[in-house]
């Protein structure tokens, strides 16, 4: 057995204090390997953002502790979070988080402005990316004028650019119809498949969750390991 | 990121908001453009008196009258007669009507010339000529610059006085040649002169005069300038058929002194005169007054617009940070996908700076324009009989000085809300709404 990529062991997180402390996450344990597709599913606020980010290094957990390939996440400095976060993770948010007025090219190489890459390789690799997405002909246009989909497609070509090994997507067809929220899905199977890019996806879609290799199930932020993906055939509530 | 990539975002950041933007860049325009104006007002001036200062030129002269009598001034009364000293004598041009000083005898001048560090000393000889006159111009006043056998005049053509020739030499103003009339300065120069002058008995007399110079107006009095040999000649026409003993007072005398002293020598020399009971003064001494007056008024001016640049560096704060506000989730995404907290601050004291650079550089590139119009304006109109001054003058080094602190009060204004930028958690930033 290999060491997995990302380990979670027993962390919880809680939100304010005294009287108004809410615990989103308590005693939560997962082992993510190299290549594998997790969906994380559950219901709204029960905590699956909060898990995502808390693997993906952008927050600390309060009890518990994160191993990146086998290192506690508290032990790594800095710089090499940094560098985790720009070169071996990919995000997809929940809400799009494109600049309005950039161009979308500019967007998507972001990541690449902030590793320190230069403008003419940055542009080649966006360029590429924006073409496996089929979104070169968007390249100049800019983000706001995109349709929901084609947003969608931007976020996801951006979290790529830099050759990720894990992509943590959070609700990526949440916004989209049907029709395109399964292009979208075909795209990041397609990556997982080809490229071999762990998925960690966060949905509350059961259909997408079944695609993956496993699940994750968080109820009122516990592991819920007896639920069944038919008892989620019926999403309760929307999202914030 | 590559630092270029920051200056560049930079840029590109602080024009999104355009409307922002160009408000903070007029209060930190209005700023830079008062400071640059007052800066280049004290340029000008300063300039000007540091000619004329060269202009009075004899850095190895001292004007040395009798001290006060520090007896008489106090309760004793009138200090006791002394039939050995000279009597009080009126002080020419600048004194206070009436007021007298004791004058130096032959014996005082005796004196000076023996202390120490002293190479000469000549009596100041101040003759009071009726008129002058150049060929059927007519017969017009002639004021005498006495302290024109000192300085190196600012010299529209011709030479200097020279004080070891024979010959009567006069130096004209400017502002002579028209009513004398020469068409320009050069066609002045060689041509005798008359001047006119009354002896001690009342009769008129003449006494031609060489034309060597014209001098351009200064401050520092105005006048025709005439040589040792020509003040002598008119002094001795003034004084035929009076006493000896009363040619034998001046106010004040000039002693020269080796060029090359030292600022400790020169106050030895004054320290040592004014012990034996005479003061002097150096052309800087009687200066300086005259510049601290000016560094004054140009010192409140610039406090004014410092006071402007400081209510512009709160206008860059207020920006600054609404900008950060408005770009709390763009700060979220980039330290989310790696970017760290130093250079999210780098980014956003750049955008200060920049916006510091654009506000002062159009202030002070206004400034100048403007500064150099209205410059020449006055300096044909107002100020037309003071040739040489243009009262606002602009150098490079000090517009780059105040470019520079400029930016750096905006850089110091970008610190709180670049640090509020970098320390932004973001996963809180990327919820923020
Ligand atoms: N910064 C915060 N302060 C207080 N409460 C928070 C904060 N962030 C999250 N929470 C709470 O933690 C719980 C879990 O939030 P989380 O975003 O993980 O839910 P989720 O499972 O992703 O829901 P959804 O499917 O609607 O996105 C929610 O009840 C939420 O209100
Ligand atoms: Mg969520």
């Amino acid at each position: 057995m290999t060491v997995p990529v990302l380990s979670a062991r027993n962390i919880g997180k809680s939100y304010g204090s005294g009287a108004n402390r809410f615990d989103a996450l308590t005693g939560v344990s997962v082992d993510i390997h190299s290549g594998e597709s997790v969906a994380i599913v559950g219901k709204s606020g029960s905590g699956k953002s909060t898990l995502m980010h808390l693997l993906a290094l952008l927050d600390d957990p309060d009890t518990g502790e994160l191993l990146v390939e086998g290192t506690d996440a508290k032990k790594l400095k800095g710089k090499e979070v940094n560098r985790l976060r720009n070169q071996d993770f990919g995000f997809v948010f929940q809400q799009f988080f494109l600049t309005a007025n950039a161009s979308v090219l500019d967007n998507v190489v972001l990541p690449l402005k902030i590793a320190g890459i230069g403008p003419k390789e940055r542009k080649a690799r966006g360029m590429a990316a924006l073409e496996q997405l089929e979104l070169a002909d968007k390249a100049r246009n800019k983000a706001i004028n995109l349709s929901g989909g084609q947003k969608q497609r931007a976020v996801i070509a951006r979290a790529l650019v830099n050759n990720p090994k894990v992509i943590f997507a959070d609700e990526p067809t949440g916004n989209l119809d049907t029709a395109t929220g399964a292009v979208v899905e075909d795209i990041l199977f397609a990556l997982n498949k080809d490229q071999g890019i762990t998925l960690i996806i966060v949905t509350h879609d059961s259909d997408l969750a079944a695609r993956c290799d496993r699940q994750i199930y968080i109820r009122d932020g516990r592991e819920d390991p007896t639920r069944s993906p038919e008892a989620l055939a019926k999403p309760a509530g929307g999202h914030a | 990121m590559k630092f270029i990539d920051i200056i560049t975002s930079a840029i590109a950041n602080s024009f999104r908001s355009k409307l922002r933007t160009g408000l903070t860049v007029v209060a930190i325009f209005i700023g830079a453009f008062t400071l640059t104006i007052t800066s280049g007002i004290g340029t000008g001036v300063t300039s000007y008196i540091n000619s004329q200062v060269s202009a009075i030129g004899a850095a190895d002269v001292l004007t040395v009258s009798k001290a006060d009598d520090a007896a008489a001034a106090t309760d004793d009364g009138p200090a006791p007669y002394d039939p050995d000293k000279a009597t009080a004598i009126s002080l020419g041009n600048g004194s206070r009507p009436g007021s007298t000083i004791q004058a130096l005898t032959t014996a005082d001048l005796d004196t000076i010339r023996a202390t120490d560090g002293i190479l000469s000393v000549d009596p100041s000889v101040q003759v009071t000529p009726e008129y002058i006159e150049y060929a059927d111009s007519g017969k017009f006043e002639l004021t005498v610059n006495a302290a024109a056998t000192l300085t190196t005049a600012d010299l529209a053509a011709g030479e200097q006085l020279d004080n070891e020739s024979t010959a009567d030499e006069i130096l004209l103003p400017t502002n002579y040649l028209d009513t004398l009339g020469f068409s320009t300065p050069e066609t002045a120069i060689g041509e005798t002169v008359t001047i006119g002058i009354t002896d001690f008995a009342g009769t008129a007399q003449q006494v031609p005069a060489t034309v060597v110079g014209v001098q351009n107006e200064t401050i520092l009095g105005a006048g025709a300038g005439l040589n040792q040999t020509l003040t002598d000649r008119l002094r001795e026409v003034e004084l035929s058929g009076t006493s000896v003993e009363a040619a034998q007072s001046y106010a004040t005398a000039t002693a020269r002194f080796d060029l090359d002293a030292t600022d400790a020598e020169i106050t030895a020399i004054k320290d040592d005169l004014a012990d034996q009971g005479y003061a002097s003064q150096t052309v800087a001494d009687q200066i300086g007054s005259f510049e601290t007056v000016i560094n004054v008024i140009i010192g409140v001016l610039n406090a004014f617009a410092v006071i402007a640049l400081i209510a512009a560096g709160f206008g860059i704060i207020n920006t600054l940070l609404m900008s950060v506000q408005e770009r709390t989730r763009e700060i979220g995404l980039m330290k989310a996908m790696g970017m760290n907290g130093g250079r999210v601050y780098a980014l956003f004291s750049t955008e200060a700076v920049f916006i510091g650079f654009l506000g002062s550089a159009l202030g002070a590139l206004v400034a100048v324009g403007v500064g150099s119009l209205v410059s020449n304006i006055l300096a044909s109109t107002v100020f037309e009989n003071l040739p040489g001054l243009q009262v606002v003058q602009f150098a490079p080094s000090s517009i780059a000085i105040i470019i520079g602190v400029v930016m750096l009060i905006a850089f110091l204004a970008g610190t709180l809300p670049a640090r509020a930028a970098a320390r932004q958690n973001p996963i809180d930033a990327l919820r923020y709404e």
